[in-house]
């Protein structure tokens, strides 16, 4: 373990270690543009250089091992002058159009001119034209080569992590430019991190596009819903427009780090998977045809209960729904009133590779399976419904007319008493229930899923339900306290609070704990 | 004097085998893969101050030592012949004038560093020295000279030849291993050397063709007989190429050591018409630029080194007091722009940034500041790029601001359009 010395700061480092991953322990973020930590060096942008003590020249941080006793300076008049000098290279071709560039506000060469630059321009002469400004490169991506910097960071991430290899620079000296390969498009499951690794705004997103400057954005911690993976992610949403005429709130969801599942990546399904966050939403209780207070609509629950007796009470939970929301669905309906629970539905198995898609599309299966256990059996609860022999059906989120068939779903009407609905959006199961619940969406809600890894990972609320929908387990906590039986969990950290009580393999854990990385349950 | 690499440029076919043979061709390879180890083949290469005649003058014998031979990988040698530097042309000499004396030096280091393939890079205008290369490999692959059991022994080499494709930056030892890998030449970032990870990750001795031509004459005489050829630390004769104004342009056998002053007005006739020498470049392009005050300078490595040049690729470009040295300028700044690979930013954005200055500056319209910003921008070109490249736009380009300023504002003076 080498020792060495980084603007007067000492630190041990494991051989090996680059200069600029050694600064980055001490906290010292030496400036980069090639350098990404989960792609192979490159070495071509030449930002990160620094002074070594004893070398005459500088050396890239990027590239560069540590050795004992070497002394680094990142911030030496030498090191200032040549990443000025660097910068004004990058520039000296560079097109400036930030007014009307969606990297703007997040920008490299924007953030470290005003850091480091600050220098009058000395170019005296035309700059290059390069063919490709606002140039459809595949289903998602834009491809502007006059703001790209031949970082090579896209190059790499499909030659290394996607193995797609669909960019290649092209020609020579300052008429190199970034395209795709002749023929080829951009077009693979992971295409959207390229643009969240382009430093510059050459790789912008068609989704994104002219939508929201990036300075409107709030950012919310959270974790896609898009399949067992588990992807970590942020919420982007306007935060000074909230519900725009468009009627969205979230302009875009990113990949955020997370060195145990998915590194700095997520895959295009669930990047753009958000529309439904503020489409096609069920935004008021129903009952048949007419919409009805939430104490009316919990009432009818609450009535129907009563009337009748534990074995003619179904309940289909689901794996979309968070550990706390099932807790609380566990506690009133199997663990008080004994009736059927299940939430295993069958589903037809998604897409899938070796790398972060899951076939299973739900986000917590392994915290379902954890909370509910598996006694009853979703099939047989559909049967048992069809045949007449249940008053209640209850239903979070499933959409039976596509798992079972119209036929079934009308014949469940015909034969229960009533029939809940209880979901964020609409579908066709929503047209036979005899009573539509409105919940909110993972994006608005606070909780936990359990990953396919059994990793126990916190999401956050980016903003209020919309209309009058409420967090599942708040409309099943109300339905307890419509029967007599009060739930009174002042939110889903208490929720959670009591389960680390209850089930087994969630022991020690607690919201401060879990973090940002999240816990693996214990076995 | 002695002449060693052209010793048979004036036999009738000298490119044959059989003309070869004829004078003591492959006596030397006989005497070193029968009676020498390898290791007393590098300590004679090291004993002949054989310096490597591709640009950087690197000790032949020393690179030759780092090859590891512990390392169970398959060692490889491979033969730099893409002569891109402008005013260089002497490789092609040899390829075309006597093809079996590389060949012979390339079975010499293949057996001194246990390497059993050998690449040769040769560029890929030069359509007859590839086709006279390859003549020669036949002939010595049917006469046991190359293939499976050399000359008898227990020797085997495979000689291949791959043609470059028209970039100058392939002739960077790195870059010529990614284009001969089926890359884009682009130069890799150093360390690991070539020594260590060099042609498909395997350790690799890469050599000019004119070092290699020399390896064969250093085991038949002595180390110590071609060192003394030379200069001190520069051992034997080289090839000059000389072009430009003078009277007799062509390539030269001469000694490391000789003056620029004795090349020019004894071997090659001196400047026509009575003109007077203004500026030589000593070394190809990318050496910086004399003035006809330097030229009693000693031609090796280390004495133009002394003097803020470099001896380079032996190119010799001889420019008459008719240049214009903004000119001049701006042709060489036009080919760095044009070769630059494109991969790091300084010399990427940088050399089409001094081409463009210098030919606003030649043309006419540039401003005092244009001047007064150039060597600044040139400046911060070299030392910071992952190749030599970018050191060579600095101190070539640089050379004429710095050594004719007078030219150059003179330039701004007149206010001449030339478009
Ligand atoms: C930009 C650049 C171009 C070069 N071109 C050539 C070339 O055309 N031929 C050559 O032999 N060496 C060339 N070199 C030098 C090689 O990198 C390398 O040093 C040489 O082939 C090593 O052989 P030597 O030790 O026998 O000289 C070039 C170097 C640079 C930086
Ligand atoms: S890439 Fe950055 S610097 Fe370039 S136009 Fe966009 S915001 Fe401006
Ligand atoms: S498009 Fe972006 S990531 Fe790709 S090389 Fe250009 S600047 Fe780098
Ligand atoms: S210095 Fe120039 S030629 Fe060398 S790698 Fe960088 S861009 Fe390419
Ligand atoms: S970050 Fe080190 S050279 Fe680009």
């Amino acid at each position: 373990m080498p020792n060495l010395t980084i603007d007067g700061q000492k630190i041990e480092v494991p051989a090996g270690t680059t200069i600029i991953q050694a600064a980055e322990k001490l906290g010292i973020e030496i400036p980069r543009y090639c350098y990404h930590p989960a792609l192979p060096v490159a070495g071509n942008c030449r930002i990160c250089m620094v002074e070594v003590e004893k070398q005459p020249k500088l050396q890239i941080a990027c590239y560069t091992p540590v050795a004992a006793g070497m002394v680094v300076k990142t911030t030496s008049p030498k090191v200032l002058e040549a990443r000025k000098n660097v910068l004004e290279f990058l520039l000296v071709n560079h097109p400036l159009d930030c007014p009307v560039c969606d990297q703007a506000g997040e920008c490299k060469l924007q953030d470290y001119y005003m850091e480091h630059g600050q220098y009058d321009s000395r170019l005296a002469s035309v700059k290059v034209k390069k063919e490709k400004k606002a140039f459809s490169i595949g289903p998602t991506v834009m491809l502007d080569q006059e703001r790209c910097i031949l970082c090579t960071r896209c190059v790499r991430f499909t030659d290394t992590i996607t193995k797609t290899s669909e960019f290649g620079v092209f020609d020579r000296g300052d008429h190199s430019q970034l395209d795709v390969y002749p023929g080829k498009e951009l077009d693979n499951k992971y295409s959207g991190n390229v643009v969240d690794i382009c430093p510059v705004g050459a790789l912008t997103d068609k989704d994104f596009r002219f939508k929201c400057r990036v300075w409107y954005l709030d950012h919310t911690k959270s974790v896609c819903p898009g399949c067992s993976m588990g992807c970590n992610i942020d919420i982007d949403w306007d935060k000074s427009r909230p519900h725009t005429e468009k009627k969205e709130r979230v302009m875009r969801l990113k990949p955020r780090h997370n060195p145990d599942v998915n590194n700095y990546w997520i895959c295009d399904s669930g990047r753009y998977n958000y529309h439904f966050i503020d489409e096609n939403r069920i935004l008021s209780p129903q009952y048949l045809d007419k919409i009805v207070e939430w104490g009316e609509a919990m009432e009818r629950v609450a009535e129907t209960i009563q009337s009748t007796k534990a074995e003619r009470i179904g309940v289909l939970a689901s794996a979309q729904l968070t550990n706390e929301d099932l807790f609380v669905i566990r506690k009133l309906f199997k663990d008080t009133l004994k009736a059927h629970v299940d939430f295993r539905v069958p589903e037809k198995p998604g897409d899938s590779d070796d790398f972060l898609i899951k076939a299973d599309k739900n986000p917590n299966t392994a915290g379902a399976a954890s909370i509910l256990g598996a006694q009853a059996d979703a099939q047989t609860i559909v049967q048992k419904a069809k045949q007449g022999e249940l008053d209640l059906l209850y239903v979070f989120g499933h959409d039976l007319v596509k798992l079972f068939g119209k036929e079934t779903v009308a014949q469940i009407a015909k034969k229960t008493k009533l029939f809940v609905f209880q979901g964020s959006n609409i579908n066709d199961t929503c047209g036979y229930a005899h009573l539509n619940l409105p919940s909110s969406v993972y994006a608005e809600k606070d909780g936990t899923f359990t990953n396919c890894q059994q990793r126990v990972q916190r999401i956050r609320p980016a903003f209020f339900p919309l209309g009058e929908s409420k967090g599942d387990w708040e409309i099943v906590s109300f339905v307890a306290g419509q029967l007599g039986a009060p739930l009174s969990y002042k939110g889903p950290q208490d929720v959670f609070d009591d389960i680390v009580k209850t089930v087994a393999g969630f022991a020690g854990m607690s919201y401060e704990k879990i973090g940002d990385q999240g816990m693996i349950l214990k076995k | 004097m002695e002449k060693v690499l052209t010793r048979n440029f004036g036999l009738e076919n000298s490119h044959r085998l059989e003309t070869y043979l004829k004078n003591k061709g492959y006596q030397a390879a006989r005497k070193a893969l029968t009676k020498m180890t390898g290791p007393q083949v590098i300590d004679e290469i090291k004993k002949s101050n054989l310096r490597g005649l591709g640009g950087a003058g690197f000790p032949t014998g020393m690179k030759w030592g780092f090859i590891p031979q512990a390392n169970p990988k398959p060692k490889y040698l491979v033969v730099n012949g893409d002569e891109g530097e402008p005013g260089t042309f002497k490789d092609k000499y040899i390829f075309e004038k006597d093809p079996h004396a590389l060949l012979e030096g390339i079975i010499i280091t293949c057996y001194a560093i246990a390497s059993h393939k050998a690449y040769v890079y040769v560029r890929g205008e030069y359509v007859k020295s590839m086709q006279t290369l390859q003549a020669a490999i036949d002939e010595a692959n049917s006469s046991g000279y190359l293939g499976k059991g050399i000359m008898g022994t227990t020797f085997d080499l495979d000689v291949v030849v791959h043609p470059g494709a028209g970039a100058y930056i392939c002739g960077e030892e790195t870059a010529l291993l990614e284009s001969l890998e089926g890359k884009k030449g682009f130069p890799r970032l150093k360390p690991p050397f070539p020594a260590v990870v060099g042609l498909f990750g395997c350790p690799t001795v890469i050599n000019n063709v004119e070092t290699l031509s020399c390896v064969g004459p250093i085991i038949a005489n002595g180390g110590e007989w071609f060192a003394k050829l030379g200069s001190p630390k520069n051992g034997g004769n080289r090839l000059f190429c000389v072009s430009g104004h003078v009277n007799k342009p062509g390539v030269y056998e001469l000694p490391n050591g000789i003056t620029l002053r004795a090349i020019i007005y004894e071997h090659a006739g001196g400047i026509p018409n009575g003109r007077k020498l203004k500026a030589v470049i000593p070394g190809g392009i990318s050496a910086p630029v004399l003035t006809a005050d330097e030229i009693d300078v000693k031609m090796d490595f280390d004495s133009l080194k002394a003097i803020g040049s470099m001896a380079g690729s032996g190119g010799i470009i001889v420019m008459d007091d008719t240049t214009d040295m903004v000119w001049a300028a701006m042709v060489a700044a036009r080919f760095f722009a044009h070769e630059s690979c494109g991969q790091c930013s300084p010399c990427r954005e940088g050399s089409g940034w001094v081409y463009n200055n210098l030919k606003k500056l030649y043309q006419g319209g540039a401003r005092p500041h244009d001047l007064a910003n150039l060597p600044g921008i040139i400046g911060n070109i070299g030392g910071n790029t992952i190749c030599a490249f970018g050191d060579a736009v600095t101190m070539s380009v640089g050379s004429y601001v710095s050594k004719f300023r007078e030219e150059f504002e003179n330039k701004i003076k007149e206010r001449v359009c030339r478009i």
